[in-house]
C-alpha cells in the first residue's frame, strides 16, 4: 500500500526538523573528536586525547563536581518544598490560594536576567556573600516550578477518595501515606526531579549572578570558548553536557508517558 | 502460638473487644448535625439501624444522605450528636478506627495496585497472615466472579468490573457495617438492574449490614428491608418499602417515592369529604366510563384525560378533576392497544379507587 502524497511531506518536515535540530549538536560531537586544534571543516582525523586531556584538567573537573553538587542539591530543595506547595494548593482552600499557585509558576516565564539581577542585587543587599549556597538558590527558583507542576498535574488526576479508601481499609495517616499518596506520585516525582536537574545542570544566566568567581560547567564552557587553544576541551565539555542533560530529560518522559504528559517546561 | 484461621470465627472477629450488649444496634445516630459554615447539610438525625439489615438512605442530591454516610464511615465529623457503632461510641474516631468499610461512588480503587493486590489491601494493614490472606481475597474475588482477574490493573476494567472489585475489597475484611455510597450511579441501566439483584444476593449470603446510599427510589425499593427518606437535611420517614410506598408520611416521601398524585384544600375535601392533604398512587385508580357503577367501598371522581403517554406495558393518563387539581393514572395494557390507549385524549372519564388507597398524609 502506498502512502499518501499528505503523509509522505508530514514525514519530510520531520526529517527536516528533527535534522535542525541535531545536526549541530552533532558537529559538535565530531569536533570533540577532531585531531586537529582549529574547529574547521572537514574533520582531519579521529582521535580520543581530547577527552584525556579534559580528565586531567583541574579546572573542568572543578566545574563538574561544582555543577552536580548544585544541581542535585537545588533538585531537592524543589522536591521538597514544590511536592509540599503543590499538596496545600491542590488540597487546600485557603485565602490567596490562586495567587500563590500564580507567583510559584511565574519565575519560569521570567527572563532569566531579570531573575538573576535581583538575586545579585539581593544578595549583596544582605552581605551573605556568593557562595555555592548561592548558586543553589538561584537554581531552585525554577527548579520549584517544575516539581511544582508535575506534581500538580498528578495530584489533579488523583481521587482524592484513594486516600479515604485507604483510611476506610484500615491504614492510618503515614501508612496511606506510604502505600497509596506517595506511590501515585512518585513517578511525578522523579519526572520532575529528573526535569529540574537537567535544568540545573545546564543554567547559564541566572548562575552568572550568583555564581560569584565559582564556575559551573557551562560557566566554564562560556569563560573558555573564546580561548582558541582550549577550544577541543571546549567540546569535550559540551558533549558531556550533552549526555548529562539527555539522560535525565529521557528518563523522565519515559516514566511519565504512561501516566501523564510532562508538565512545566 | 498458632493463629487460628480466621474463617473459622466469627465474622467480626477482626475487632478486639466487642462486649457490648446484643441488643446494641449495627449503627446508631443520636441528634446528629453537620454544618459548613452557614449551611446544614445535616439538621440533627437520629436512627437505628439493626444488624444484618440492608438499610437504604434515599434522598435527592444535597439532602444530606451522603454526609450521614461520610460521618459513620468517618471521613466527616458531626458537628453535634453521637456515632455509635454496635453500642460504641465513634463519634470522634478516625475511619481506620472504625470496624466499617465503603464502597465509593468512584469506585477509589489503586491505580497502582492491580486487583488482588487491591482486594489485599485492608488484610495486608492488619497483618493477616499470607496464606490465610490469599485465600480470602481468592474467596472475595470468587463471590463477585471475578476469580482469575487478580493481575489485572483497574485501568483495564470495565466500570461494572470495578465495582465489583471495589465491593470485594470491601467485604474482604468482614467488617461489621458495609457503607455504599451511590455504587451503581456510574452504570448502564441494564448492568445496574443485574448489580442491583446480585447485591441484594450477596448481602444476604454475607449477612453483614448494609447501608446503602441511593437517589432512586426504584434501587431503594428493591433491595432495601428498610428505607429512611432524606430532604434537606432531615429524615422525613424511616420504614419498609412497602410502609414507605404506600402510606407515605409526608407529601414530599409521596412525591420522591413513586408520583405523588396529591389532593388538597377544596379538592380534597370535595372528594373525600373531610379537609386535608390525601394521595393516591397511580396504579390504585381504575380509569372507567363516565357513569360507571361505583362499590360501597370505592371512592369516585370524575374528570376529563387531559393527556396520554403509552410507556408499552402500561400507560400513564393525565385527568384533569372537575373538582380542580389533576391525578395521574397508571392502567396495565392487558387487552389496550396503543392506538385505543392515546384515542382516550379528550375524553371525560371516572376515576374510581378503594377506600382504603386514598391516603391522608402530613402536608
Amino acid at each position: 500500500m502506498k502512502p499518501r502524497s499528505g503523509s509522505i511531506w508530514l514525514r519530510l518536515a520531520t526529517i527536516g526538523i528533527l535534522a535542525f535540530l541535531y545536526i549541530p549538536l552533532l558537529i559538535i560531537v565530531l569536533y570533540a573528536f577532531d585531531t586537529d586544534r582549529s574547529q574547521s571543516w572537514p574533520i582531519q582525523g579521529l582521535t580520543t586525547d581530547w577527552f584525556a586531556a579534559a580528565l586531567a584538567n583541574q579546572s573542568v573537573g572543578d566545574a563538574l563536581v561544582l555543577s552536580i553538587q548544585v544541581a542535585c542539591a537545588a533538585t531537592a530543595i524543589a522536591l521538597l518544598l514544590g511536592t509540599l506547595a503543590s499538596f496545600a494548593v491542590q488540597r487546600y482552600s485557603f485565602f490567596g490560594r490562586g495567587t500563590v499557585s500564580f507567583l510559584l509558576v511565574l519565575p519560569i516565564a521570567l527572563p532569566g536576567i531579570v531573575t538573576g539581577m535581583a538575586l545579585n542585587a539581593t544578595i549583596n543587599a544582605t552581605g551573605i556573600g556568593f557562595t555555592t549556597f548561592t548558586i543553589i538558590l538561584g537554581h531552585a527558583t525554577f527548579c520549584i516550578v517544575v516539581v511544582f507542576n508535575n506534581v500538580i498535574a498528578r495530584l489533579r488526576r488523583t481521587s482524592r477518595s484513594i486516600e479515604e479508601a485507604s483510611m476506610d481499609l484500615g491504614a492510618d495517616t503515614l501508612q496511606t501515606f506510604r502505600y497509596v499518596t506517595f506511590p501515585v506520585i512518585r513517578t511525578a516525582l522523579i519526572a520532575g526531579g529528573l526535569l529540574a536537574f537537567a535544568l540545573s545542570f545546564d543554567e547559564v544566566i541566572v548562575t552568572t549572578f550568583t555564581a560569584g568567581t565559582q564556575e559551573t560547567l557551562p560557566l566554564w564552557i562560556f569563560d573558555h570558548i573564546r580561548r582558541a587553544n582550549q577550544l577541543p576541551i571546549v567540546n569535550v565539555v559540551a558533549v558531556f553536557l550533552i549526555l548529562l542533560s539527555t539522560i535525565p530529560v529521557y528518563l523522565a518522559q519515559r516514566l511519565s508517558s504512561d501516566t501523564s504528559g510532562l508538565a512545566g517546561r | 502460638m498458632a493463629i487460628p484461621p480466621l474463617s473459622d470465627l466469627p465474622a467480626d472477629a477482626g475487632s478486639l473487644d466487642r462486649a457490648t450488649p446484643a441488643a446494641a444496634s449495627a449503627v446508631r445516630l443520636e441528634g446528629v448535625r453537620k454544618r459548613y459554615g452557614d449551611v446544614e447539610a445535616v439538621a440533627g438525625i437520629d436512627l437505628d439501624v439493626a444488624d444484618g439489615e440492608f438499610f437504604s438512605m434515599l434522598g435527592p442530591s444535597g439532602s444530606g444522605k451522603t454526609t450521614t454516610l461520610r460521618m459513620i464511615a468517618g471521613f466527616e465529623l458531626p458537628t453535634a450528636g453521637r456515632i455509635l457503632l454496635n453500642g460504641e461510641d465513634v463519634s470522634n474516631k478516625a475511619p481506620f478506627e472504625r470496624d466499617v468499610n465503603t464502597v465509593f461512588q468512584d469506585y477509589a480503587l489503586f491505580p497502582h495496585m492491580n486487583v488482588g493486590e487491591n482486594v489485599a489491601y485492608g488484610l495486608v494493614i492488619r497483618k493477616v497472615p499470607g496464606e490465610e490472606r490469599r485465600r480470602r481475597v481468592a474467596d472475595a474475588l470468587r463471590m463477585v466472579r471475578l476469580d482469575g482477574f487478580d493481575q489485572r490493573r483497574p485501568s483495564h476494567l470495565s466500570g461494572g468490573q470495578r465495582q465489583r472489585v471495589a465491593l470485594a475489597r470491601a467485604l474482604v475484611n468482614r467488617p461489621r457495617v458495609l457503607l455504599l455510597d451511590e455504587p451503581l450511579g456510574a452504570l448502564d441501566l441494564k448492568l445496574r438492574e443485574e448489580m442491583q439483584i446480585e447485591l441484594k444476593a450477596i448481602q444476604h449470603a454475607v449477612g453483614i449490614t448494609f447501608i446503602y446510599v441511593t437517589h432512586d427510589q426504584e434501587e431503594a425499593l428493591t433491595m432495601s428491608d428498610r428505607i429512611a427518606v432524606f430532604n434537606q437535611g432531615l429524615i422525613e420517614q424511616v420504614g419498609s418499602p412497602a410502609e414507605v410506598y404506600e402510606r407515605p408520611a409526608t407529601a414530599f416521601v409521596a412525591g420522591f417515592v413513586g408520583t405523588s398524585n396529591l389532593l388538597q384544600g377544596d379538592a380534597a375535601e370535595r372528594v373525600f369529604g373531610t379537609a386535608g392533604t390525601f394521595t393516591v398512587r397511580p396504579e390504585k385508580i381504575r380509569l372507567a366510563e363516565p357513569g360507571a357503577a361505583v362499590a360501597a367501598d370505592e371512592i369516585s371522581v370524575d374528570g376529563r384525560i387531559r393527556e396520554v403517554v403509552y410507556l408499552g406495558s402500561e400507560t400513564r393518563y393525565y385527568v384533569a378533576l372537575d373538582a380542580g387539581s389533576e391525578l395521574v393514572v397508571t392502567q396495565q395494557n392487558l387487552v389496550t392497544s396503543s392506538m385505543e390507549a392515546l384515542a382516550a385524549e379528550g375524553r371525560p372519564a371516572r376515576l374510581i379507587w378503594k377506600r382504603q388507597h386514598g391516603l391522608p398524609i402530613n402536608a
